[in-house]
């Protein structure tokens, strides 16, 4: 008796040790975040691309540049909620480029331009609601279902427009990639803001953080009365919005809309959530990490272009740099996992 | 002191080294094609980089790995900003480019639209330099075939789908031919058949023309793949003395059956000549020499007098290159 009551306080402190680890030092917090690998990259490409041409660093090219990324930018955004909840969306660039064609088709048909731009958002609301039914209430994996979509879209698309462009937009709602606010185009402008808000709304709100619970574990947050139908369906709808808003970002910045357009984009917008580390199976990851990652690409892309740099050599490094930031980002989560 | 002495020896070593590349009014030019890996456009290459190696101009490419629409666009914005002189391009889009070409053309680039050009668009681009007078496409096929055949006996044309549109100009202009011009009043055209561009259906097509025809003399296929389908049905069925076959197709895939006397000769046009001419062409305007107007006329090496036609078009050739047996080694595209 006496030896069990002497043994307490010396097991005490090997108690608590297992308990509660020590804290981890703040450099190694920072360090681990994925985000941080991306703002690394984002500095080391800087750097790259300025010593490769001496026509990269001028803000107002990258600027422009910027623009003609910045649709898939803003759209990754809302694809990082959608993977972050553990879901995963392919169809916006075909979304895009229906919703883009409803729009061109009824401005043509006569309907004056804010009431076709109206239905062009409608049209995106319907096919992300349109997703969400089939994946949430039908149940069947988002990949498959929006793998299908993304043809369909694609498909009423070329249904809508046929093989020709629509063309002869007024002349406000053209270029609005050559317009600026406080010397930066208006595109970029937004895409910045729309960032910060989700940025926000993500990381602070109640609701943000339900998104990242829903993505670790569905049924846990059921069970803890999160209502996880009603959030994934509101991110699949919001995403089709936000694609439709892409689609006359392109439009107003192309000055015509064919049914092709954005052809693959899908592939660019995954690859931007990626390479800001958000983890593929959903319940970690960040808008700052995406944000990062879309100006990583524009830097990347603009650099070598501008240094003249083979297409086969740019497709090397992009899928490189793919490959790194997966196996870079399951590394980081497999160690903190634990 | 000697630190100061070195380095103003230094520097004017550079300026000595940088004074007469500056004077130097050499005339930059960069070449966007539709896509990268395509033999056609590495031969318009060719004809851009042996111009500037004869004319003051210095010759660099830039390709986008798709002929997708847009894929040109970042393209075009990079080498505005690099500040070439000129910028040459097959565009990927009618359209989809005008805004960004504008831009270029803003900033005092010259932009040439090469082997296509912006239908409908042309205000957008300086020029367009064109393979080839395409109203003389249809009849050059027809006195080819006609040469051939003694301008005698029924022909049948293996066409695209039904409604390409530049085939059917030619064949418009091929049924004009032949029935207004005495010289070919002996051959009859007797079928259209239509292989859609697709290799098993023009090979189908084609095998129904000679079992439908016992007395066709001869083909006419204005699409390359249209002509190297009806190629591999006439060498299986052996029947090269009876039946010849001509048309539009590219001297690689037509080359073996040039070489076994399946196919006497076939046209297109050079590609080649098109970067040569485009070259000479930015540097005469870069230059000054050549005024872009409309009735204009201007000597290129090799090509002879070239006339910059309505819209600011140029055709590099009057009339079709014909490969035959004795030439088509020199061609690799």
């Amino acid at each position: 008796m006496s030896d069990t009551t002497q043994a307490r306080p010396e097991q005490k402190p090997a108690l608590s040790s297992h308990e509660a680890a020590a804290p981890r030092p703040l450099w190694q917090v920072v360090l681990i975040r994925p985000e941080v690998m991306t703002l690394v990259l984002l500095f080391v490409a800087f750097g790259v691309a300025t010593w490769l041409s001496p026509f990269f660093a001028d803000t107002t090219f990258i600027l422009e540049s910027a623009t003609f990324y910045v649709e898939f930018a803003l759209i990754a955004l809302v694809l990082t909620l959608i993977i972050i909840s553990g879901e995963i969306d392919l169809s916006p660039a075909a979304m895009m480029a229906f919703s883009a064609c409803v729009f061109a088709a009824l401005f043509k048909a006569g309907v004056p331009i804010g009431v076709a731009m109206g239905a062009s958002v409608a049209t995106g609301a319907l096919m992300g609601a349109f997703n969400g039914v089939l994946v949430l209430w039908f149940k069947l994996p988002s990949i498959i279902v929006t793998i299908g979509t993304l043809t369909l879209y694609r498909g009423l698309a070329q249904v809508l427009a046929g093989d020709r462009s629509i063309s002869g937009f007024p002349s406000w709602f053209i270029g609005i990639d050559w317009k600026y606010w406080f010397g930066v185009p208006i595109p970029v402008v937004f895409f910045v803001l729309v960032a910060i808000v989700l940025g926000v709304f993500l990381a602070l709100t109640v609701t943000g953080r339900q998104i990242y619970q829903i993505g670790t574990s569905p049924e846990a947050a059921w069970h803890a009365g999160i209502r996880v139908r009603r959030i994934k369906m509101s991110l699949f709808v919001l995403l089709g919005v936000t694609s439709s808003v892409a689609g006359m970002l392109t439009a107003s910045r192309l000055a015509s809309v064919r049914y092709d357009m954005a052809t693959g984009g899908e592939l660019q917008m995954v690859l931007m959530v990626m390479l800001g580390g958000t983890y593929i199976f959903g319940g970690r990851g960040s808008i700052a990490g995406t944000f990062l990652a879309a100006w990583l690409l524009i830097v990347i892309a603009t650099g070598m272009n501008v240094a003249n740099i083979p297409i086969t050599s740019q497709l090397i490094v992009m899928g490189l740099l793919l490959i790194v930031s997966i196996v870079a980002t399951n590394a980081i989560y497999a160690r903190t996992q634990r | 002191m000697i630190r100061r002495t070195l380095l103003a020896a230094l520097a004017t070593g550079a300026a000595m080294i940088a004074a007469p590349l500056a004077a130097q009014d050499t005339v930059d030019i960069v070449y966007i094609p539709k896509n990268t890996g395509n033999p056609y456009f590495d031969s318009l290459v060719a004809g851009f980089e042996d111009a500037c190696a004869e004319i003051d101009c210095t010759f660099s490419q830039a390709a986008p790995a798709t002929a997708e629409a847009t894929s040109q666009i970042p393209f075009i914005t990079a080498q505005t900003q690099r500040g070439v002189d000129v910028i040459a391009i097959s565009p990927n889009s009618p359209d989809a480019l005008n805004q960004v070409l504008d831009r270029a053309r803003s900033r005092g680039i010259l932009v040439l639209a090469v082997n296509g050009d912006l239908v409908g668009n042309e205000e957008h681009r300086d020029a367009g330099i064109l393979p080839v007078d395409f109203t003389k496409t249809g009849p050059n096929q027809v006195e080819l075939l006609g040469s051939m055949i003694d301008y005698e006996g029924e022909i049948a044309i293996l066409s695209a789908t039904t409604d390409a549109p530049d085939q059917n100009t030619w064949i418009a202009a091929m049924e004009d031919v032949l029935a207004n011009d005495p010289k070919y009043a002996d051959m009859t055209l007797v079928a259209k058949v239509y292989g859609d561009d697709e290799p098993q259906k023009s090979t189908t097509e084609a095998e129904a023309l000679l079992q439908s025809y016992p007395d066709l003399r001869g083909i006419i296929s204005p699409t390359t793949v249209g002509i190297a389908a009806a190629a591999q049905v006439i060498q299986s069925a052996g029947k090269a003395d009876q039946v010849k076959l001509t048309g539009l197709g590219t001297p690689n895939q037509m080359r073996p059956f040039v070489k076994d006397g399946t196919v006497q000769a076939f046209q297109l046009w050079s590609p080649y000549n098109q970067g040569w001419l485009a070259a000479h062409f930015a540097v005469g305007v870069r230059n000054g020499d050549i005024e872009i107007a409309p009735g204009n006329t201007f000597e290129v090496a090799n090509l002879g007098t070239v006339r910059i036609e309505d819209k600011n078009v140029i055709n590099t050739q009057a009339e079709l290159t014909t490969f035959d047996a004795e030439n088509i080694d020199d061609f690799d595209f």
